[in-house]
């Protein structure tokens, strides 16, 4: 026998899961082979879950009504009346966002660089080669393309600025050192389509006029680097790396360059530090990368997932791109969903989606006892989102109603956390990973563990203290030299907000 | 453009600081230091402005036409207190004690703002008390992490013995491996000290052992003052950069206690007749060629652990100080009966490598040190200011005789090209036997880096360079091991400026400093009457009496000196790597 259990997001969200779990419970108390299925397509009803037993469609309320339907229509087969649902309501009308592979779209299909080619890889670089650098900086600028990296800078704007320039030198920087805590996505990417990255960096360089480029991964993937380093030994082999690529007279190096662990280095001016042979400490803007960057040379610093957005919008053009996503907002984002999540994968949809939808239908909630309690969004630096505000729409334009996209990390916290939990991991993180170069946040973090390592060991809540946290992270935001110490107050004042409104304990 | 509600006008891009100073506008500043680039890190210069959504800081940010500003709106008060009380956090309370207590950059903006120790005091990243050199001291309690010796190592010297290592708050300006920094390369130079704006790196402290030898040892105490302490000790008065103020630096020493005031001058002098004629030979001997200058003791330093082959090439004579050190202690000692062991000599140096410089094996002779003390400019004006002697107001002395006549050729030695030009007008003379008709060699003077040119003596032309700061320095030896470049004699100074811009003068934020001093020190040699070197009256008289000739047998062994390879000395740091304190 076959029990079907709504599973879109709205069923979700009202506890359909919690009921399918519970099928499954009764059939192992009652000894009864039953196989129970969420079914996301199933469709909805008004009032309660839409379970479908046997082609019966039912409404279920609770875990009785739940019992009730299992004893007499399942073990006795019987028509359970009252629970019949009258009007089912089409899965369109709770239709979820579905994913759209643009930088997915050649994940799992290939092995090597001529399964990429026969995929119609480098087909863009060939059209690029083509047109002039000017053109294809015009085709980025037109679609909208938006850094992924989590400041969301518009991508054709920077290689604008780099391309007016006048160097005799100019470098294109992939920022691969994807150390934002619950953000997986540039690893996958550099696992299952190195190519594409490759492309879109050689895309970018001919773009801005750069002979040059770094790819900067951080040390922990040395083990998907291998994948990056033979794709670019093959890229070298085929003639699109190295001199005169295709014919085009145009000349690009590509340099694997590792990082040593530090999150500021992904940080741009902190990263190019690091490639510099430095510590990886921010520098001051302006002058941006783009004006002097890279040993002084104009630099464009790009996220992986831009980069590989790049030879699809060049291949498919910019008003394809814009189909996708919001209007301030083009496009698609990866979300890598985690923490307590049911389902932690890295899902490409959209902009403008729901939160709802991202951590229901694709994270499938949360598990284990706890219920739901809130979402951090964007990275440890991003906002905590309290479950109230769940249906907001996740796009750039997001941090006005106070929820961070950033690099697109989606962590689940459970009501399991206590407050002083998650402010003591927030600001141990940020207190170990704070380069120490300008005072308000190399002294500040420090101060602030030490007044959050009081509460913590004390057991309570200081309230006065709180009150000073809030002063030091706002300081800490007005006069901090880079975006680290510029965004503590995300997090923390989120937090705060939530515990005078009760929504943590 | 307008700050604070008043309008300005600029024709030329500058940063927000020097307009704001430019027109009397008081920022606070802690990081920044005109000797070097900017690091933006100290947060303290913040100004508002408008349409900006953060506090911009005011060093690396450039006017824009109609650009409105606040320098102390409320916001801005409130951050920079803020930053303050953190940085007193980690600051230490023990300025009565403190080096640099009334001197220090951290004490007056706290003073400035009203900043209360509103936080406890957590302790420093480290307590590291590095006193293994003899030059400088590093007591990293009291750093604030502003970068600055970081950056004046790295920018003016290139020897990088700092880095900040470690991150947030537990970062500190380390030497590679936590070494003792006199095992590192570091040439005692003393710019880190210089630029710190607290007391984390400070010169070796000899103040108060001087002291106690003047108020109560039965020794005879010489006091000697360098060429550019005159135009730099006012300054720790409040006197403007670049006052000459000679005779009131003498008297206050009189009345400090030394038995004799002698001026180094006259030991420049003496250097100048035995390394010209030392020049003079190498010319009638055809090499080696080139000659370098080594009276500057950072630079000695230099050559014995960067660049070796440079050893044999330095002119053996010593340095001005040593020479009159061995002078008195010999000649001068006879004179008023007493045996070199009777006698003390203090030197007053702009200068921390000096301090270093008198503990060479090599200088010692038959057992006894030509100069038993070297204090700093700024220790000097510390001791008057600590003995309540009314410096401005003193009267203008002299030197005492004979070892405080002086020629202005000695006077310039204390600015980069100074030791050439001086050099030269000896040379000259000695070398063609005719009055040179015009003194000033105006080729060797000005603050480039590096300055070059080809001077005609007699039929001779002589290929000569002038540099100063030990990167333009290791530029310029970089060329000639590459045979680009080819000189007969090459004047070095490790510190900007020479001597006027060293490690041990008055702390400055003053950008001109450098030039303001160097001014002084010209005018002192213009209103000389005697300017060469070899017309001393009383080196004359020394010669007759005591050393008979130039590079003769006594000068030998009282003014020349020989150089050793130490390039391998600094190399293991690794054996001071302990595991405990790396993590």
């Amino acid at each position: 026998m076959k029990i079907k259990v709504a599973a879109d997001p709205k069923s979700v969200l009202e506890g359909s899961l919690e009921i399918a779990n519970y099928f499954g419970y009764l059939s192992g108390v009652h000894h009864v082979q039953v196989d129970v299925e969420r079914d996301a397509n199933l469709g909805s009803c008004v009032g309660g879950i839409l379970v479908d037993v046997g082609g019966e469609k039912y409404r279920v309320k609770d875990k009785k009504e739940a019992a009730r339907l299992f004893v007499q229509g399942v073990i006795l087969r019987k028509k359970v009346e009252d629970l019949v649902v009258k009007k089912v309501l089409p899965p369109e009308e709770a239709r979820i966002t579905q994913e759209v592979p643009i930088v997915k779209r050649n994940f799992g299909k290939y092995r090597d660089i001529d399964g990429y080619i026969s995929l119609g890889g480098y087909e863009a670089l060939k059209k690029a080669l083509k047109m002039k650098p000017e053109k294809v900086v015009e085709e980025v600028k037109n679609s909208g393309l938006r850094g992924r990296g989590g400041a969301g800078f518009p991508t054709g704007l920077k290689w604008e600025s780099a391309l007016k320039e006048k160097s005799s030198e100019k470098f294109v920087v992939c920022n691969a050192d994807e150390g934002e805590p619950g953000t997986f996505k540039d690893r996958v990417i550099i696992e299952e389509d190195p190519h594409a990255l490759i492309e879109g960096m050689i895309i970018s360089a001919y773009a801005v006029g750069a002979s040059k480029g770094y790819i900067y991964i951080r040390g922990e993937y040395s083990d998907v680097a291998e994948n990056l380093k033979k794709a670019i030994s093959e890229a070298y082999d085929k003639g699109f790396l190295g001199e005169d690529i295709l014919g085009s007279g145009f000349d690009f190096e590509l340099v694997l360059r590792f990082g040593g662990g530090s999150y500021i280095a992904g940080e741009e001016t902190a990263l190019l530090e690091s490639i510099e042979g430095r510590a990886a400490r921010s520098r001051f803007k302006p002058p941006y990368p783009t004006q002097k960057g890279l040993f002084g040379k104009p630099t464009v610093v790009n996220n992986v997932e831009t980069l590989v957005k790049v030879p699809w919008i060049i291949l498919n053009g910019a008003e394809q791109y814009k189909k996708y996503g919001t209007e301030s907002s083009p496009g698609t984002k990866l979300f890598s969903i985690c923490g307590k999540a049911n389902k932690r994968v890295v899902v490409e949809l959209p902009l403008g989606v729901t939160l709802r939808e991202i951590v229901y239908a694709y994270g499938e909630g949360v598990y284990g006892e706890g219920e739901l309690a809130m979402v951090q969004t964007g990275g440890k630096a991003g906002t905590f989102v309290s479950k109230e505000k769940i249906d907001v729409k996740l796009d750039f334009d997001a941090v006005k109603e106070g929820v961070s996209l950033g690099s697109g990390a989606i962590v689940l916290i459970d009501d399991k956390s206590t407050f002083l939990d998650i402010a003591l991991n927030v600001i141990e993180f940020f207190e170990h990973e704070s380069c120490g170069k300008c005072t308000p946040c190399r002294e500040g973090m420090f101060l602030m563990k030490k007044i959050v390592s009081k509460m913590v060991e004390e057991g309570k809540i200081d309230y006065d203290a709180l009150q000073e946290i809030e002063r030091i992270v706002l300081i800490m935001k007005d006069s901090s030299l880079c975006g680290l110490g510029q965004s503590v107050h995300n997090p923390m004042i989120s937090l705060i907000r939530m515990l005078e409104r009760g929504e943590v304990a | 453009m307008t700050i604070n509600g008043r309008e300005y006008e600029f024709d030329k891009p500058m940063t927000v600081l020097d307009t704001a100073r430019k027109v009397g506008i008081y920022i606070p500043t802690l990081c920044y230091h005109p000797r070097i680039t900017q690091n933006g890190s100290c947060r303290m210069c913040l100004v508002e402005i408008e349409g900006q959504r953060l506090l911009q800081t005011a060093c690396t940010t450039y006017i824009r036409d109609g650009m409105k500003l606040w320098t102390h709106s409320e916001r801005v008060k409130a951050a920079v207190r803020h930053n303050l009380e953190l940085l007193r956090m980690i600051h230490p309370d023990d300025c009565q004690t403190c080096e640099v207590n009334g001197r220090c950059e951290l004490q007056d903006l706290l003073q400035r703002f009203g900043v209360e120790r509103t936080i406890d005091y957590y302790g420093n990243a480290v307590d590291i008390l590095d006193e293994s050199s003899p030059a400088i001291r590093r007591d990293l309690e009291k750093c604030v992490k502003c970068f600055r010796c970081v950056k004046a190592c790295e920018e003016i010297q290139d020897l990088s013995v700092y880095a900040m290592i470690k991150r947030g708050h537990y970062e500190y300006p380390a030497t590679a491996f936590d070494a003792p920094v006199y095992n590192t390369v570091c040439v005692g130079c003393g710019q880190c000290s210089f630029v710190c704006p607290v007391g984390a790196i400070t010169e070796k402290p000899d103040w108060r052992k001087v002291l106690e030898l003047l108020e109560d040892g039965d020794k005879v105490v010489i006091v000697q003052t360098a060429p550019a302490t005159r135009v730099a000790i006012a300054e720790e008065f409040g006197a403007e950069p670049g006052t000459i103020s000679t005779g009131k630096m003498v008297a206050a020493l009189r009345r400090l206690g030394f038995d004799y005031v002698f001026d180094t001058n006259f030991g420049a002098d003496l250097t100048i007749v035995e390394e010209g004629n030392e020049f003079v030979e190498r010319v009638n001997k055809g090499g080696p060629f080139p000659m370098f200058t080594s009276c500057c003791p950072a630079w000695v330093n230099y050559a014995e652990k960067v660049f070796p082959w440079v050893t044999k090439h330095l002119s053996s004579a010593r340095s001005p100080h040593m020479m009159l050190g061995a002078i008195a202690k010999t000649y001068f000692a006879d004179k008023i009966g007493k045996k070199p062991e009777d006698i003390v000599v203090v030197s007053i140096m702009p200068c921390t490598a000096k301090k270093d410089e008198i503990l060479r094996d090599q200088l010692i002779i038959d057992g006894w040190q030509p100069v038993d003390y070297v204090l700093t400019t700024r220790e000097l004006g510390k001791l008057i200011r600590l003995k309540g002697i009314p410096f401005m107001s003193l009267p203008e002395e002299d030197y005492d005789h004979p070892l405080g006549v002086s020629t202005g050729a000695a006077a310039i030695f204390g600015v980069t090209g100074g030791v050439m030009e001086a050099a030269l007008r000896t040379a000259y003379e000695v070398i063609t036997g005719e009055t040179l008709p015009k003194v000033e060699f105006d080729e060797v003077r000005g603050l480039d880096g590096v300055r070059d040119a080809t001077i005609k003596i007699g039929d001779k032309e002589v290929k000569i360079a002038v540099v100063h700061g030990l990167k333009n320095t290791e530029m310029l030896l970089k060329k000639m091991e590459r045979g680009e470049v080819f000189y007969h004699f090459v004047e070095v100074m490790a510190c900007p400026g020479g001597c006027i811009g060293g490690g041990g003068q008055p702390k400055s934020l003053d950008p001109d400093v450098i030039r303001k001093r160097a001014e002084a020190i010209y005018e002192i040699d213009e209103m000389m009457e005697l300017r060469k070197s070899h017309e001393n009256p009383a080196i004359k008289q020394l010669y007759k009496e005591f050393l008979k000739k130039p590079l003769g047998e006594l000068s030998e062994k009282l003014l020349h000196t020989h150089y050793r390879d130490r390039s391998k000395e600094y190399l293991n740091l690794w054996k001071y790597y302990e595991k405990e304190r790396v993590s």
